[in-house]
């Protein structure tokens, strides 16, 4: 089973690759250079569901472009980056987003480094005190040649 | 105990990674499910592929369940799943309709009478604008549509025999058994 | 036949491997000389087998034997010699031959280089070394044989990936893996540590610069992935936070709290047991890092083909080593905090505020790296976790480190003064303040530039004056011993780092434009003029090559040739065009034709100006020789014979007891 799913991803890959003539390069008629550089920012955040390695501002698949051509369409219809996005997550699930957004199922993920860092910091604070106690009189400076520094 | 607690966080990291091995072996890791499942199909309206001028909406499929298989005449692994479909979408109690993915109408046309056609209509989406309110990202996907146009059921990649029987099959019969 | 013996040869490795796990540890616990003295000759020997293990696949590919399964599904007729030899290293089974052979480099200088290491310790590491080999052996020979057979052999083989058929994939495998393995020196000391006992301090000060180095060449190969990823990829970015990178990255983290963790256990011994988990720590995120990128678990731009008996083969193995060493570290770790007492402001304090922030860092990304498996795991759904995620949290955890980088050659070990403190604060900030105001001038109130610039300078002044100070209060021959030297052209190097990444993040342009023969478009001051497309040919590929000159203000600046390349195979790569320059890099890639039917037409470029983007591989590299010059300090080289021997007779002691 596990073999013929594999298969059948690659197949798939091939079907892909075999059609992938479109380029990331990709002119589009911006208004101005602001919106052109908006329009980079949030295809960079977004991700290809085909190359999932890849955002849609640097994807070469033709399904990338053709939602990078929706995102600009939904841009020039006057659509905030927040809707655009929320179109897109409607249609393909928050998996779209490189930024994944705050909630019940990622508060691990956004608040899981703070908890390392607080509880890694009271390990620090208390090492330091008692180092710095234990040893108030000891804690002779180094000789004063430079060598030892 | 402290000095324990390296060794007991790897063992958490152990288990998850050996559970990754595990899941990517029972699925295919590319594969995205669809937040449109229980949800209404998007509206549509798209014209039958030999018979350009004719429109098929979402309205006029309304009253029955069917199932809607996205595949194209470039797409190689429709190429694997067609001979399935020819075998079995006629056993399947819904009608099949076949949506053509960002093709050639002429070379879906030659496609089909080379390889037959399995579908009891066919509909074209050139330009794969509405593909995208179905959340289709490659070919082949399958949909199964309720009778009140709700999704209830997304396959991603090609149908084979066993998920015809394992998972569509049911799908199917569950809903004819609520909406008799 | 060949093949055959490269086969061969690696099953004697494999034997080798086994002998030199196993006995010298017998040895060094029965105190037995004869035992311990097979470590060496079984070292070597191991070595010896498994480079001709390897000269015989490079040989295969160099012959076209297209009979050797590997070498006709990674090389055709058309591949260069070079690239053919690259082409070893272009896939599963030949990059972990190379890393076994690079294990066995770095334990063959070890036996080399630790002559006077106590004959117990030498041993014990040796034999760990030898444990990590045996396993890397196992796994190619069981699951990964690059030498398996392809009857009847095909005419012509497959083409080795065009994305990899490029100078830097010649070197950044090798070099990475240099960084990598290197690790396992350390690891292997820290076991051989833990299975000696009362070994104290000293061991750390033979690890050093094995640790230096491994780093520096660490440093090195993720510099030479980010400029291959910049110039061959043709997305301009330099770094992409893609697990395999992640991967890579996580040891490198680590690996600077472990350089600084053993700077305060060698000179102060303090942080005895933490020096320890962290070198079992880098070495087991290099093995992680292996785990991730060759069990395929995780989707990511190095998508290697993925089987689940490789994953689980590594997944045991990695349960074995790491699982065994960190119960090894929780019984015999040194469980009373030893070493000399030091205040709340001492280089010590600040050295573990920088390894809490840098192993939180390491952390983060392992985090993020892991939680769409979690996601997977835990029912939560598909979940991307990419780079606006680790763009924002790394700044944050790295910003405390770059406060704390210019008191850190001042603070002096055990107790620091003020008032020289707080002079490197005036001074360095008012350098960091007055160059944020001119550079806000110069970047039209940038904000993520500015900070780059103050950032930079804070850094960079730091180091400067500590350098200025020390050659006013030092005679010569004693400024700048090569420890030091190390340290400070690393730190400078973070200054040149901070300067490239927030400069050319903030100021670098990027358009898509659609241009014919002859049309002009401007690009961050430049003018690039596209004047058609011409035909090129390589050894095995022909190219449609775009012609873009660039002026600025009408001067010339560059002729500039984009390609789009297509191999024997039919596989298309576009190769970017790049005009480097110490303050802006121009980068072109040639996209498609806007009418397919009409080349001579309009086609579609990617025009960029990245300013000092070039400033964050210098940094890169002067972290790198940082790590070799403080690794060739004479300090851990000169003979400490009474020490050594007062050590071998504490552990004969010990061992007898």
């Amino acid at each position: 089973m596990a073999k013929l799913l594999r298969t059948i991803v690659l197949l798939m890959l091939i079907a892909i690759t075999g059609i992938a003539a479109a380029q990331a390069i990709d002119p589009l008629p911006f208004r101005d250079h602001a919106e052109e550089l908006r329009f980079q920012h949030l295809t960079s955040e977004l991700r290809c569901l085909v190359c999932q390695d890849e955002n849609l501002a640097d994807s070469n698949a033709d399904f990338a472009r053709d939602l990078r051509h929706k995102v600009f369409e939904l841009m020039q219809q006057g659509k905030s980056d927040a809707q655009i996005k929320q179109y897109l997550v409607d249609r393909y699930s928050d998996f779209v987003l490189y930024d994944p957004p705050v909630n019940g199922r990622t508060w691990l993920l956004w608040f899981g480094p703070l908890l390392i860092l607080i509880t890694g910091g009271v390990v620090v604070a208390s090492t330091i005190r008692k180092r710095s106690r234990s040893g108030a009189s000891a804690a002779s400076a180094p000789t004063e040649n430079g060598d030892d520094w | 105990m402290s000095r324990l607690l390296p060794f007991f966080a790897f063992v958490l990291l152990a288990a998850l990674l050996g559970f990754g091995i595990w899941w990517n072996s029972a699925h295919d890791p590319t594969a995205v499910p669809s937040p449109l499942i229980n949800k209404p199909a998007p509206a549509f309206a798209l014209p039958m592929l030999d018979q350009p001028t004719k429109t098929v909406s979402k309205e006029s499929l309304l009253g029955k369940p069917y199932l809607v298989n996205v595949f194209a005449s470039w797409c190689f692994a429709c190429g694997e799943e067609h001979p399935v479909l020819m075998e079995e979408s006629k056993g399947l109690g819904v009608p099949v309709i076949g949506y053509d993915y960002k093709d050639d109408p002429n070379d879906a046309k030659s496609w089909l009478a080379q390889h037959g056609n399995p579908y009891d209509m066919v509909i074209a989406d050139t330009s794969g604008h509405t593909a995208i309110d179905f959340g289709v990202y490659g070919a082949p996907e399958t949909f199964l549509i309720d009778a009140k146009g709700v999704i209830r059921y997304k396959r991603i990649g090609p149908l084979t025999s066993d998920v015809i029987a394992q998972q569509l099959k049911p799908a199917i019969e569950a809903l004819q058994k609520e909406a008799p | 036949m060949t093949p055959e013996l490269g086969q061969l040869a690696l099953i004697l490795a494999l034997f080798l491997a086994l002998a030199q796990s196993v006995l010298p540890l017998i040895g060094a616990w029965r105190g037995n000389r004869a035992l311990m003295a097979v470590a060496r000759p079984a070292a070597t020997g191991q070595a010896v087998f498994v480079a001709l293990a390897f000269a015989i696949l490079v040989s295969a590919f160099l012959r076209f034997d297209f009979s050797v399964q590997y070498v006709a599904d990674n090389s055709n007729l058309q591949l260069p010699w070079y690239y053919r030899i690259a082409a070893v290293w272009g896939a599963h089974e030949g990059s972990m031959l190379l890393w076994v052979l690079i294990l066995n480099v770095w334990t063959v200088a070890l036996t080399l280089f630790s002559r006077r290491l106590p004959d117990a310790f030498l041993a014990r590491v040796l034999s760990v070394l030898g444990i990590i080999s045996t396993g890397f052996l196992c796994f190619i020979l069981f699951t990964s044989n690059p030498f398996a057979r392809l009857l009847p052999m095909p005419p012509d083989g497959a083409d080795l990936n065009p994305v990899l058929q490029d100078p830097g994939m010649t070197f950044h495998p090798p070099v990475l893996y240099m960084g990598y393995v290197g690790f396992s020196v350390a690891f292997a000391f820290s076991i051989a540590a833990l299975l000696g006992g009362s070994m104290q301090q000293s061991w750390v000060r033979w690890a050093r610069p094995w640790t230096n180095a491994a780093w520096g060449f660490l440093s090195c190969g993720i510099v030479a992935g980010s400029w291959w990823a910049y110039a061959e990829l043709g997305w301009g970015g330099w770094w992409f936070w893609d697990p395999v990178e992640n991967a890579s990255f996580m040891p490198w983290l680590v690996g600077v709290a472990l350089i600084h963790a053993q700077a305060v256990t060698e000179k102060r011994g303090s942080l005895r047991a933490w020096t320890i988990l962290l070198s079992l720590f880098a070495f087991s995120l290099s093995l992680l890092g292996t785990f991730l990128v060759r069990s395929g678990i995780l989707t990511s731009v190095h998508a290697f083909a993925s089987d689940p008996r490789r994953g689980t083969f590594i997944l045991c193995f990695l349960a074995v080593v790491v699982g065994g060493s960190l119960l090894l570290y929780a019984l015999r770790a040194p469980k009373v905090a030893g070493g000399k007492a030091f205040a709340l402001v001492s280089r010590e304090s600040a050295i573990l505020v920088g390894n809490l922030m840098f192993t939180v860092a390491a952390a983060m990304v392992m985090l993020g790296t892991l939680f769409p498996l979690l996601g997977d795991a835990l029912n939560l759904g598909k979940i991307s976790v990419g780079p606006p995620y680790f763009g924002l949290l790394f700044p944050l955890l790295m910003l405390p480190v770059v406060l704390l980088l210019p008191f850190g050659p001042y603070l002096r070990w055990g107790n620091s003064e003020a008032p020289m403190l707080k002079q490197v604060l005036v001074r360095a900030g008012i350098a960091a303040a007055a160059c944020a105001v001119i550079a806000a001038f110069l970047v039209q109130g940038q904000l993520k530039a500015i900070a780059g610039v103050a950032s930079a300078v804070w850094v960079g002044m730091g180091v400067v004056l500590y350098v200025l100070k020390r050659w006013r209060d030092m005679p010569r021959g004693r400024r700048y011993p090569a420890e030091m030297a190390g340290m400070l052209l690393a730190h400078f190097g973070v200054a040149i780092f901070l300067i490239g990444v927030l400069l050319s993040e903030s100021l670098s342009v990027t358009r898509d434009v659609r241009l014919s023969p002859g049309q002009v478009a401007t690009v961050g001051g430049y003018e690039f003029r596209f004047d058609g497309v011409t035909q090129a040919t390589g050894p095995n590929w022909t190219a449609q090559q775009g012609v873009v000159t660039v002026t600025r203000n009408g001067a010339p600046v560059a002729v500039m040739h984009p390609q789009k390349r297509t191999y024997a195979h039919e596989q298309v790569q576009t190769t970017s065009a790049i005009d480097p320059g110490v303050t802006r890099d121009i980068y072109v890639a040639l996209g498609e034709p806007m009418d397919p039917n009409h080349v001579e037409g309009a086609w579609a470029l990617r025009l960029y100006t990245k300013p000092f983007v070039r400033w964050i591989w210098g940094g890169g590299l002067f972290m790198m020789l940082g790590g070799f010059v403080s690794a060739a300090d004479r300090r851990f080289h000169v003979k400490r014979e009474a020490e050594a021997a007062q050590t071998v007779t504490a552990v004969l002691q010990e061992s007898q007891a």
